[in-house]
């Protein structure tokens, strides 16, 4: 029987050697919620894992040139307790928050959501709506991307066998900025999403959107951004014709598969629901009016 | 005795289980939690294919790997003929058991066992099943019911020949029988009616989905003695299963019953157990087996999917004059869906002067179907009870009074047959018309659905054992596995007959060398039947005890009376003596005769019949077709309730299931016949935030067939919800939703239709 | 292959194990320590019978490698009790009969538990969805929240009797 070796490297270096040097599969072990389960039914055969939690600075959350930084490893649980990054981006701390149960936001975290390579991860697309920058290191060195190119196809990123994610960062937001996110699911827990929507924007003081990035999950092989959507906000205040469009614009963008979770049809009708749902609580955010949690 | 009129002091209160200790600090022992020295692990090679022929299976490799002591395969068994068992909950073909447990020739559902490999560890038990070759001729496979009956459909057996039919037909089919019902005359009642309905319904199929996935520790000695744990709705039945499976003595298997992890009918057959035995006999150690959930949902369980249509006429007045059903279950990979059930629950809260029902078993390319709370009966309710919706809308007659019209009373003879008696279906309507939640006004935006259920409940054979202890203390000892609190209920009952506070009786589960023959717990019938056993035996031992005091005091023992645990003599002319306590009593009981033991085996009779009611109101989303529970209520006549806390626990979880049944759970299959949602992920069982607080209200129409007049209260509380809902959804929407589950995408869609 | 030696805070008591790399947190409770009363319902992470406590953190012990737990505390359900005391938890899951079979159980404990410790008032909203990832097919959830509630108000010294 092949024997599968585990190391918890304590630094990058380490653990980029780690990586570079297995013979055969090797994958990175944050929070494991999606990996466990890979190992568990046999569909990942790796020789290695390399559990990063260790390194130091992959766990936690700082502010740096006044936007925010997420190390990779951080479980959503903790993210979810951090005030300030709950108050700039809401949406994306809801987005995580919805992976699973609570005993799921004990472990999983935004680098394992995002490199497990699915289409429907949530938090994903408040990240890609969020213009994240992930910071990428390996053998040769670090670079900065944004995580629109991390994701490759379901199950694939873009990553090198010897790199993994560090840290994310997230940009400083201008005044009347806000994000949300929405996934529908069948129950009212536990599920995978059907579709998901991240949107970020920023309003002027008359209410009218002037920056805006739309984001849909589960309608594609990876996450995609919908620049048509966000065209539709970009100038306009929510009325009813913006939210036409904004429907019309993600029901376009939308190319899903029919499977156990979802039909063509209805995944390409819920992406326009939630795109115009999501918004909504986006504006509100931003314009400053309260309102609670998605679930 | 009966005590149905007496002043109780011990039932009907709400004391803490006996089992209650170990099952919050986790050490209640389920089967998965045993172990024993030298124990192998049992794995069991499972079909990849929907249906395939067995062209070869070559275990050499397999046998040779380092740590695998024995493989099995079909060669390893009897070839037992067919001969119908009825050893589990309703009947079974020992057969089609067998030939479920191991595939001889054909492989007939993805998950079908078809070799098992004992082994040291579990990774070294799956390198065995991954090496052993099977050559496979992959035939044509059938997944729906329907499409079963077809006149091309691959065809599973070729010795099924429809039965039921004549002439008897030449054909094989995948259509084991046919069953018809008819009362009065059916087409005579349809030229009478002023208004016609009618509808057609289909369900899917839905499991059990118990959180203890299967699991057992067999060991089999040189000897020929066998010992297993398992758990399951019934070891008796596990040894019943075990000994004809292997072609052993029942004396040499001894079965004990491990905590269950829950059961919902789905445990009343045996899965592992004989291959556990057989793995033991050729390894010479103890093996333990226990499904994945994967293996649990794609090889155990479920209940049928059906397709079915209904007719029911009426007056304008609503007095139902006809009523006419064609249902068609499927019942997986084997004979033997609950049809017969089916056919006869559908109507049988009315009152129906005529009715024709004809009813198909079908089988096809999926898991054989085990029982699941009211076998049937919820399937057949969710087609009638939302067609007796349209027909109040049609009339224009609010949806109980349409009930209470022609509700089923004391007399009611109904169309399968028996005549209702001692029933409380209408005390149970008139239980919801007072009730605040059918009177409040439905809120705004959302709807209302109303839904009854009807299920038999059964009796049969039980024995119990009581035991007062040297200290005065109490053992209650039965043979039915307590599957939701049925100790507490059993202790509860020998309590209140002895006139001790329930804390001093114990209530144990025997194993089947220490307890006369038990049948499964299932039917509803453990506290009415294992219940009555053990009041019968608490009475004898309370005869015993005044027999003991009489010779105490040298008086006549009917100059004894027993009453608050304790004997006194019977009124002034018996003799001023002190009254003897039950400690007291043990203590002497060396000198008055020995142990103080009574065992009482019954085949119980008159298990009262079980009516519900539900009220639900849900609110709609229109654009995700997601559907909200906002407020459930269920009305049940429970007889009496023994335990009203384990009564309303029964009634909220019959109600959670139906709710999981109403909206999101579902068997998906692949083109291949290969089922794509076998995990809890994609399989939807209602999660805590999927359900508000379920409203249990318990109706106590005493059956005077029990001592303190229970009657089943487990399986009727999952037959009204799917209609209810349907009902409460067309109430907030104006859609009907004919086919099960009501899921968003389906929901979204009918919106859809109707705009 | 090599297991590897790894050191752990059980229930409060210092805890060696060896284990190999595939062998989870519950796989390693169950069949390495000895500490049967997390149940296997999945193996997913979908039904949470399997609910510990990681340093502080409810996660589900099949997620968990058992190689991880090295240098951590955790907490399973045979340490929620106090020697012979029940847990507040415990004892109201008892008084509300909120179990029938009683498999889901121990993971429902344990999760409220970790609950209480975060939230000592949770609204039945906020409980409901708190549970969301523990399964039980028995008791359709009503006296599980209603023991949750009271267990809540008993640790905030409100119930009286």
């Amino acid at each position: 029987m092949s024997s599968l070796s585990y190391a918890a490297p304590t630094s990058v270096d380490d653990a980029v050697k780690l990586l570079a040097g297995s013979s055969g599969l090797a994958k990175v072990l944050s929070g494991g919620t999606d990996l466990l389960v890979q190992l568990r039914s046999g569909r990942v055969k790796p020789e290695l894992i390399v559990d990063t939690k260790k390194i130091p600075g992959i766990i936690g959350i700082r502010e740096e040139n006044g936007g925010f930084v997420i190390g990779a490893g951080t479980p959503g649980a903790v993210v979810e307790a951090h005030a300030g990054l709950t108050a700039a981006w809401p949406g994306l701390v809801e987005a995580l928050d919805l992976i699973g149960s609570t005993q799921i936001q004990g472990r999983c975290s935004l680098a394992g959501n995002l490199c497990n390579g699915s289409p429907a991860a949530d938090s994903v697309p408040a990240l890609f709506a969020a213009n994240a920058i992930a910071v990428v290191v390996g053998s040769k060195g670090r670079r900065e991307i944004p995580v629109e190119q991390i994701p490759t196809g379901p199950g694939r990123t873009s990553l090198a066998k010897d790199e993994f994610i560090l840290e994310f960062k997230l940009p400083p937001r201008p005044a009347r900025s806000s994000d949300a996110y929405l996934r529908f699911i069948p129950r009212t827990e536990m599920d995978i999403a059907v579709v998901g929507c991240g949107v970020s924007l920023t309003l002027d003081a008359k209410g009218v959107c002037t920056a805006a990035r739309v984001a849909l999950g589960a309608v594609a092989p990876t996450v995609i951004m919908v620049p048509a959507a966000a065209a539709a906000l970009i100038g306009h205040t929510l009325d009813a014709d913006t939210l036409a469009k904004l429907d019309a614009a993600a029901q376009a963008a939308a190319k899903p598969i029919s499977d156990k979770r979802g039909t063509i049809e209805y995944r390409t009708k819920i992406a326009g629901v939630l795109a115009r749902r999501t918004a909504a609580i986006a504006f509100d955010r931003a314009a400053g009016i309260k309102n609670g949690k998605a679930h | 005795m009966n005590y149905i009129d007496s002043s109780l002091k011990v039932v009907g209160t709400r004391p803490i289980r006996p089992d209650g200790v170990d099952k919050v600090t986790g050490r209640a022992v389920f089967a998965a939690d045993t172990r024993a020295s030298g124990m192998l692990w049992g794995k069991m090679l499972r079909s990849p294919h929907a249906h395939a022929r067995i062209v070869s299976i070559d275990t050499t490799k397999a046998e040779a790997l380092k740590g695998v002591f024995g493989v099995v395969t079909a060669a390893d068994f009897p070839d037992i003929p067919s001969e119908e068992a009825f050893v589990g909950e309703g009947p079974m073909n020992f057969r089609d058991l067998a030939l479920n447990c191991m595939a001889r020739t054909k492989v007939l559902y993805e998950g079908h066992a078809l070799a098992a490999v004992a082994a040291s560890t579990q990774a070294i038990a799956d390198e065995a099943l991954a090496l052993i070759d099977v050559k496979y001729e992959i035939l044509p496979h059938v997944i729906d019911v329907e499409a079963a009956m077809a006149p091309n459909a691959p065809i599973l057996h070729d010795d099924m020949f429809t039965s039921g039919v004549d002439p008897k037909p030449t054909k094989p089919s995948n259509i084991a029988k046919v069953v018809t019902f008819r009362k009065g005359d059916v087409e005579a009642g349809f030229k009478d009616a002023d208004v016609i309905v009618e509808g057609t319904y289909t369900t899917q199929p839905v499991h059990q989905a118990y959180i203890e996935p299967h699991a057992c520790l067999a060991t089999y000695s040189p000897d020929g003695q066998v010992q297993i744990h398992s758990s399951s709705q019934g070891h008796f039945m596990v040894r019943a299963y075990t000994a004809k499976l292997l072609g052993m003595n029942m004396s040499n298997i001894r079965v004990n019953p491990a905590e269950i992890g829950g059961g919902f009918g789905g445990k009343t057959l045996v899965y592992l157990e004989p291959i556990a035995v057989a793995l033991s006999k050729k390894s010479g150690r103890t093996v333990k087996m226990q499904m994945t959930r994967e293996d649990v949902f794609k090889a155990s369980g479920p209940t049928s999917g059906a397709w079915m249509e209904v007719k029911i006429g009426a007056k304008k007045d609503g007095t139902i004059v006809a009523a006419k059903q064609v249902l068609k279950y499927q019942a997986g990979a084997f004979a033997g869906s609950p049809i017969g059930p089916g056919c006869m629950c559908g109507f049988a809260m009315y009152d129906l002067p005529n009715v024709d029902v004809v009813g198909y078993d079908v089988v096809s390319n999926r898991p054989k179907v085990a029982a699941y709370r009211a076998p049937g009966a919820p399937i057949t309710s969710f087609a009638v009870e939302s067609l007796m919706d349209e027909l109040a809308i049609k009339l224009g007659i609010d949806a109980l009074t349409l009930r209470e019209k022609n509700a089923a009373k004391n007399g009611t003879k109904t169309h399968y047959g028996p005549t209702h008696q001692n029933i409380g279906f209408t005390a149970v309507l008139a239980a919801v018309k007072s009730h605040p939640h059918w009177k409040s006004p439905v809120k705004p935006g959302q709807g209302r659905g109303l839904a009854t259920g009807f299920w038999f409940n059964i009796g049969g054979e039980s024995t119990a054992q009581v035991h007062v202890n040297e200290d005065g203390s109490v053992t209650a000892a039965t043979g039915s596995p307590d599957i939701g609190g049925s100790r507490a209920s059993i202790g509860m009952m020998v309590a209140e007959v002895l006139g001790v506070p329930a804390t001093s009786v114990r209530t144990i589960v025997a194993d089947t060398a220490s307890i006369g023959f038990t049948h499964v717990t299932g039917g509803s019938r453990v506290t009415f039947a294992t219940g009555m056993a053990a009041t019968q035996a608490a009475e004898k031992i309370v005869e015993d005890l005044k027999k003991r005091a009489a010779q105490t005091w040298d008086i006549p023992v009917e100059a004894v009376e027993w009453k608050d645990g304790k004997a006194y003599p019977a009124g002034s002319n018996a003799g001023a003596f002190e009254p003897l306590d039950l400690a007291t009593l043990a203590l002497k009981a060396a000198r008055t005769g020995g142990p103080l033991i009574a065992e009482v085996s019954i085949n119980a009779q008159g298990a009262g019949p079980g009516f519900g009611a539900h009220i639900c109101d849900v609110t709609v989303d229109k654009e995700t077709g997601h559907v909200t529970i906002e407020r459930y209520t269920a009305v049940q006549d429970v007889g009496k309730a023994i335990h009203p806390s384990y009564v309303e626990g029964q009634i909220q979880g019959g109600a959670a299931q139906g709710i999981g049944w109403a909206l999101n759970e579902e068997y998906i299959y692949n083109a291949k016949g290969q089922m794509e949602n076998a995990g809890f992920l994609d399989y939807r069982v209602p999660v805590a935030s999927d359900v508000p607080m379920i409203e249990a209200v318990l109706v106590e129409v005493p059956n005077p067939r029990h001592p303190f007049g229970a009657r089943g209260v487990g399986e009727v509380p999952i037959v009204p919800p799917m209609a209810a809902i349907a009902n409460a959804i067309r109430s907030a929407t104006g859609l009907r939703m004919p086919d099960l589950p009501m899921s968003p995408p389906k929901v979204r869609a009918a919106f859809d239709a109707q705009a | 292959m090599a297991k590897s030696y790894v050191s752990a805070t059980i229930n409060g008591e210092s805890s060696e194990f060896l284990c190999e790399t595939q062998q989870t947190l519950l796989d390693v409770l169950r069949d390495v320590v000895g500490l049967t009363g997390s149940k296997e319902g999945c193996a997913s992470g979908d039904c949470g019978a399997c609910s510990v406590i990681m340093d502080g953190r409810l996660v589900c012990s099949c997620l968990v490698l058992g190689v991880e737990a090295e240098g951590t505390s955790i907490t399973t359900i045979e340490g929620i009790a106090t020697g012979e005391k029940l847990h507040p938890v415990q004892q109201k899951f008892l008084e509300h009969a909120a179990l029938q079979c009683g498999f889901c159980t121990p993971g429902l404990i344990v999760a409220t538990k970790a609950l209480l410790d975060e939230n000592p008032n949770p609204t039945e909203t906020e409980a409901r969805y708190w549970l969301a990832g523990n399964l039980c097919r028995c008791t359709g959830y009503d006296k599980v929240i209603r023991a949750v509630m009271d267990a809540a108000a008993e640790l905030r010294g409100e119930t009286v009797g």
